[in-house]
């Protein structure tokens, strides 16, 4: 046996189960996307109507917009969370580093769904803790923070390890560099580490924006306490949801599907376009 | 949120889900009922020939029922399937008819689901199977919720759920409060009410409660949903619409109702706690608060619901099942008679009143004295099922869903539920649910006539 064809065995049972799970389904759903089926009158061709609907879908574009604003304002926050913690673990100054470490993480190791029920009791608008200071979050106007902090305890975590083993991986050298030449604690973060951090920070915020943007378990938790403010539309995610097992709209929630993987694609990609044109 | 999963495989994911739903369209009518009636002889082959039924429900120890239908007709055997209750068995069912294999024999269906399945051709027709002969067993208005535009009868009437209301006498006592026979009487014990206690609200209209709602409709002679075949006529913002709409809209503006969702951690406790002292719920209300809201035992009472019209009786209905047999069986006469059995056999009858606390549909428990005449210790003593009993006499007959109730659910939550919540125009927002509906019922292909 040749060892190109070894090669080929070898990567077999994944791509055996990358064409059947990932590939086949995802063509299934752009077969799907391209027709229309009615209760009354079945099934038709539809070519691109559902895409040129969804583009017009005020529903859609309200939802797109949420998320757009979720990934502004929670993301930054978020990373400013982890990369001030994984900076705080490595200055050696923590005295508990490793029980702080693992605080922090924890709550990724929590399933999003007892997050968000958990959170859900917190909130509570007439038993919760926030309830007895006369604060309900669960409003118009308070729910899209509300969500954001939910997301934001559960993650701050996941991106402060990312970052922290980035910061492991700095070579010791130009921390004794930088000592010679007088760097103090802060001169060092800002001059070595947080530049050393870049190709992490870009990956957790790629991560993010995928994250954002498939905003799902949580809304659709909370939902349940508060129907009235966490319409079906609420994100992309939950509106696919809901046109495909509310409203029986199986092609049209394909279509809705693909265009959001599309939004994802783009803005990752622009992400990482300008993150590394300002690099030059 | 799923940043832990790429965005990619959730894509898949979702793909591999619509591909469940939609694998194929259309394959699901294996067989058709023959046009003529089927004879006795056919009948007792069919319940004599070993068979097993796949029956999909969420009742709980309905086995103890089965049992007596597998006692009389020892070849007939029974395997029953919780696939989840309401919507989730729904879009189970759904999923397996479309997909042509899977789907049970029969299946519990609620009455206001029976035309977003008959819509799809998914029920059996129960006439050729001697249905028309049980007419006369159950309680007039559940036998037009299962019968179909051309006559065809979908399903059995199980249990009902005619709307009363329960109330907090210590609390109506505590506040002077007499027992609203009108409406117009229970806004002013509202205002009353919540005007010494600030605590208080007389009700809480939920915000997302649906069925609820429909009943309220329902009550107040509103005909939203017509439907004949393809052609469905919506009138969601009919004059009784909005007047039912107006009223709670107003009271809930003023803040004398709440408008917590039910059937959440608030509402139980709200329940408990005694911040709302009256309830507008079913026939099946009473045990339910039995169960979720132990510590106000022997606080309770109940009453019809208040009417529009100072003398009138009027009643609407929330919630209730039926039993219905499934496109695609393999033994349609086995499965019809099973259903049959299960709702009309005095014994089976009985049996879901007296293990399940179902509030009965038949005709001969209703008169039985003896089902009248139980005291509930929760209720004070009180003698409900005569009471209920008289409230499911006065349900409005004419009453029809839609094919497409989800849709219409959503609509509602997202317009009415939500300026009920908001404390904004609850009746102008029925505009935008008619506006709602239609245009999906347009788009799904339906004739649509307003009102």
């Amino acid at each position: 046996m040749t060892a190109k064809r070894a090669g080929y065995v070898f990567v077999a049972p994944f791509l055996v189960l990358f064409l059947l799970l990932f590939m086949f389904p995802l063509g299934y759903a752009a077969y799907l996307s391209l027709f229309k089926d009615q209760l009354v009158g079945g099934t038709v061709f539809a070519g691109l109507a559902n895409y040129t609907r969804a583009l017009s879908d005020p529903q859609l574009l309200q939802g797109a917009g949420r998320v757009g604003l979720f990934f502004l304002i929670q993301v930054p926050i978020m990373l400013l969370i982890s990369l001030a913690a994984a900076l705080a673990i490595d200055s050696g100054l923590l005295r508990a580093a490793r029980v702080f470490r693992l605080g922090v993480f924890l709550p990724y190791a929590v399933p999003s769904v007892v997050a968000a029920l958990m959170w859900g009791y917190l909130y509570g608008p007439s038993f919760g803790p926030l309830a007895r200071f006369g604060f309900d979050p669960l409003t118009d106007t308070l729910m899209l923070p509300a969500l954001g902090n939910i997301v934001t305890w559960e993650f701050a975590g996941y991106n402060m390890i990312i970052l922290y083993a980035a910061l492991r991986t700095v070579p010791a050298e130009r921390y004794e560099a930088a000592a010679v030449d007088g760097a103090g604690p802060w001169r060092t973060a800002w001059s070595i580490k947080i530049p050393a951090l870049r190709p992490a920070l870009l990956l957790c915020l790629v991560f993010s924006v995928i994250g954002s943007f498939q905003l799902f378990a949580e809304p659709n938790l909370v939902q349940r306490l508060a129907p009235n403010v966490i319409n079906a539309a609420y994100t992309p995610n939950l509106y696919a949801y809901s046109l495909a097992f509310t409203s029986q709209q199986v092609n049209y929630a394909a279509a809705v599907s693909f265009l959001l993987g599309l939004v994802i694609l783009v803005v990752s990609y622009a992400v990482l376009y300008t993150a590394n044109r300002s690099r030059r | 949120m799923s940043r832990k999963v790429s965005h990619w495989r959730l894509a898949a994911a979702l793909a591999a889900s619509v591909l469940a739903l939609s694998a194929c369209s259309g394959t699901a009518a294996k067989t058709t009922a023959s046009a003529g009636p089927i004879g006795q002889a056919d009948i007792d082959k069919a319940m004599t020939t070993p068979t097993t039924l796949t029956f999909w429900t969420w009742v709980p120890n309905i086995a103890q029922e089965v049992a007596l239908f597998e006692k009389k007709y020892p070849a007939v055997k029974i395997n029953v399937v919780n696939a989840g209750q309401g919507a989730d068995q729904y879009t189970k069912l759904r999923t397996a008819l479309k997909a042509g294999s899977g789907a049970p024999d029969l299946a519990q269906v609620e009455f206001q689901y029976i035309p977003t399945f008959s819509i799809t051709k998914s029920l059996v027709d129960l006439r050729p199977y001697g249905a028309d002969a049980n007419k006369s067993k159950f309680v007039d208005w559940t036998w037009g919720q299962v019968t179909g535009p051309n006559g065809e009868i979908f399903a059995y009437p199980q249990d009902t759920g005619p709307m009363g209301m329960v109330y907090r006498a210590d609390l109506f006592a505590k506040y002077k409060i007499d027992v609203p026979k009108t409406w117009d009487e229970f806004a002013a014990a509202a205002r009353k009410l919540h005007a010494a206690d600030g605590k208080v609200y007389l009700t809480d209209m939920a915000a997302n409660e649906t069925g609820a709602w429909h009943g309220l409709m329902w009550q107040a002679g509103s005909k939203p949903y017509t439907v004949n075949g393809t052609t469905v006529g919506l009138a969601v913002n009919d004059t009784a619409s909005k007047k039912v709409a107006d009223y709670w809209g107003g009271l809930a503006k003023e803040g004398v109702v709440a408008t917590d969702p039910d059937f959440t951690d608030t509402w139980f406790q709200g329940l408990n706690s005694g911040k709302y002292a009256a309830w507008l719920t079913a026939a099946w209300g009473p045990v339910f608060l039995g169960g979720s809201a132990k510590s106000t035992a022997g606080k309770w009472k109940a009453a019809p619901l208040p009417q529009w019209d100072a003398g009138s009786n009027v009643s609407g209905n929330w919630g209730g099942s039926t039993t219905a047999v499934i496109k695609g069986t393999a033994n349609p006469i086995a499965a019809a008679k099973f259903a049959e059995f299960l709702n009309s056999d005095p014994e089976s009858a009985k049996m879901f009143n007296t293990v399940q606390n179902f509030f009965p549909a038949t005709t001969a428990l209703l008169a039985d004295p003896s089902f009248a005449a139980q005291k509930s210790e929760f209720f004070g003593g009180q003698q409900l099922n005569q009471l209920f009993g008289q409230i499911g006499d006065t349900v409005n007959k004419g009453w029809q869903w839609p094919p497409f109730l989800d849709q219409s659910n959503q609509d509602w939550t997202e317009t009415v539920g939500k300026a009920l919540a908001d404390k904004a125009d609850a009746a102008g927002a029925t505009d935008q649910w008619q506006q709602r509906v239609t245009s999906y019922a347009k788009d799904q292909g339906f004739t649509v006539n307003a009102g």
